[in-house]
């Protein structure tokens, strides 16, 4: 059993980063949102902000795994940008390239995303 | 006080300026036009202090969106430094190029680590600050003491509550506030959205038709200061505000028991008028008639700042304009005009309820 998939040349490994980027923040704010709504006006958001703690922890290895496949497929960096020319492995390169910063920015969003969770404490009603 | 800016201090050169002395060199021009332009340039200026101003903070809320402001100018000043910096490098006469290299660690550090760690510390602070200027006061222990305030086109209807055996009370357009102790408030509108805002003391609450926002404030200095409506709300939105006075918490007792026991009579020829020409239908004045409530509360109406919602000075002149033609003074209110009414009868009136302190 392989414990890092094989590679694939996909258009679709592009979109994982961002896709649990959304889904991160999609959690967050609804769980935060029904859990005031359904509590009592300023109640403490503790149990929630540490699940959603543990979401962000887990969405961010999701991103870390997808960013070191968009590396691995990119040849660990070897080669230099804008892999523009009309060959398949060009194309490999380019699509590894782009997976890999789309991971930067994903984790980067899910950080800031994150933020409240550390600060804000209680639901403001 | 934007004329009196431009007068002062810009229309002298300027017309030096245009009189021969342009065409004598482009740096002269330059300069006349600069000294036109600068007095406009000073007139933000004036934004910086007195009753309104947010950057003139008497309150912990408004102290805390005054610091948030600093932090994130002096940020954005420090980057649009750095831009400018590497502007005037690159411009620069002698220019050796950069290795793909440097360049590429350029980006990678001025472009994507540095943004990144820049907006994270001032996302994180601003994030953090934010229970300092909308504070979670229902988590309070005592629970502070809750003022109902309903806007309504073009004034402001205030209730405060019962407490310490004195009982509630409604007056209007004036608020009055004990420094050092936090107050909630209560908000509503009674036709259209409004919004509340003490610019001193705090953040705005828009209050919204069927439902009730709460805010809270801690006044930390005394002094009278302005609240304008902050969310257009019709025809005279500009002309609809309320003073707000923080007081010392002994003097602010005194208010509240000589508000809630009201007026009493006072048997003058305004007083009997008022009641007379219908004026006590809509009004009410504690102590002297039934509590009328259709229009604004006018218990001690003398003591208040101004007359018509923060339109004009509280005179018996202004008072007297109001009551003959409340719509020439602020469009659209709702009170009828009373022009119909002899001179002498509104002059009595309004000499009444100035004299109401």
């Amino acid at each position: 059993m392989r414990l890092i998939p094989k590679e694939i040349e996909s258009l679709w490994t592009l979109f994982t980063a961002p896709t649990i980027w959304a889904l991160h923040f999609l959690t967050c704010y609804i769980t935060a949102a029904i859990h005031c709504a359904k509590a009592d006006t300023a109640a403490s958001l503790g149990t929630t902000s540490l699940v959603l703690g543990m979401v962000t922890v887990a969405a961010l290895a999701g991103i870390a795994l997808s960013a070191y496949l968009a590396w691995r497929q990119w040849g660990f960096g070897s080669g230099d940008p804008p892999h523009d020319e009309p060959t398949r492995r060009d194309r490999l390169l380019f699509q590894g390239f782009a997976t890999l910063l789309l991971s930067g920015l994903s984790f980067v969003a899910v950080l800031f995303v994150a933020v409240p969770l550390v600060f804000i404490e209680a639901c403001q009603p | 006080m934007f004329r009196v800016g431009i007068s002062a201090e810009g229309a002298d050169p300027c017309r030096r300026g245009n009189a021969g002395h342009i065409a004598s060199g482009d740096l002269k021009g330059a300069r006349a036009i600069f000294r036109r332009i600068f007095p406009i340039l000073l007139v933000p200026l004036t934004g910086c202090s007195g009753v309104q101003s947010a950057l003139a903070p008497a309150g912990e809320e408004a102290a805390g969106i005054y610091q948030l402001l600093l932090v994130m100018v002096v940020g954005g000043v420090l980057v649009w430094l750095a831009v400018v910096g590497l502007l005037l490098h690159a411009a620069r006469r002698r220019k050796v190029p950069w290795t793909e290299e440097q360049a590429g660690r350029l980006i990678l550090f001025g472009g994507v680590a540095f943004p990144v760690a820049v907006l994270l510390a001032l996302l994180a602070y601003a994030v953090w600050l934010m229970p300092v200027i909308r504070p979670w006061f229902t988590q309070q222990a005592p629970q502070p003491e809750m003022i109902e305030v309903t806007g309504e086109q073009f004034w402001w209807r205030i209730r405060y509550p019962a407490v310490d055996g004195m009982p509630a009370f409604e007056t209007a357009n004036e608020l009055r506030l004990p420094v050092g102790e936090r107050v909630a408030f209560s908000l509503e509108a009674a036709d259209v959205i409004h919004s509340f805002w003490i610019p001193v003391l705090g953040g705005k609450m828009d209050m919204i038709p069927g439902r009730t926002n709460t805010s809270s404030l801690l006044p930390t200095k005394t002094g009278v200061f302005r609240a304008p409506c902050a969310e257009f709300c019709g025809t005279s939105h500009a002309l609809m505000a309320f003073s707000v006075i923080v007081m010392e918490p002994a003097d602010y007792l005194a208010w509240r028991r000589a508000q809630a026991a009201g007026n009493g009579t006072r048997g003058s020829e305004g007083e009997r008028l008022f009641a007379f020409h219908g004026c006590a239908g809509c009004h009410g004045i504690r102590g002297m008639t039934q509590a009328a409530s259709l229009g604004p509360d006018l218990t001690f109406f003398g003591q208040r700042q101004t007359v018509g919602a923060g339109t004009l000075a509280n005179t018996v002149e202004n008072v007297t304009r109001f009551i003959r033609n409340p719509d020439a003074v602020k469009p659209g209110a709702k009170m009828p005009a009373f022009d119909m009414l002899p001179a002498a009868d509104i002059a009595a009136i309004a000499d009444y309820l100035v004299g109401l302190k």
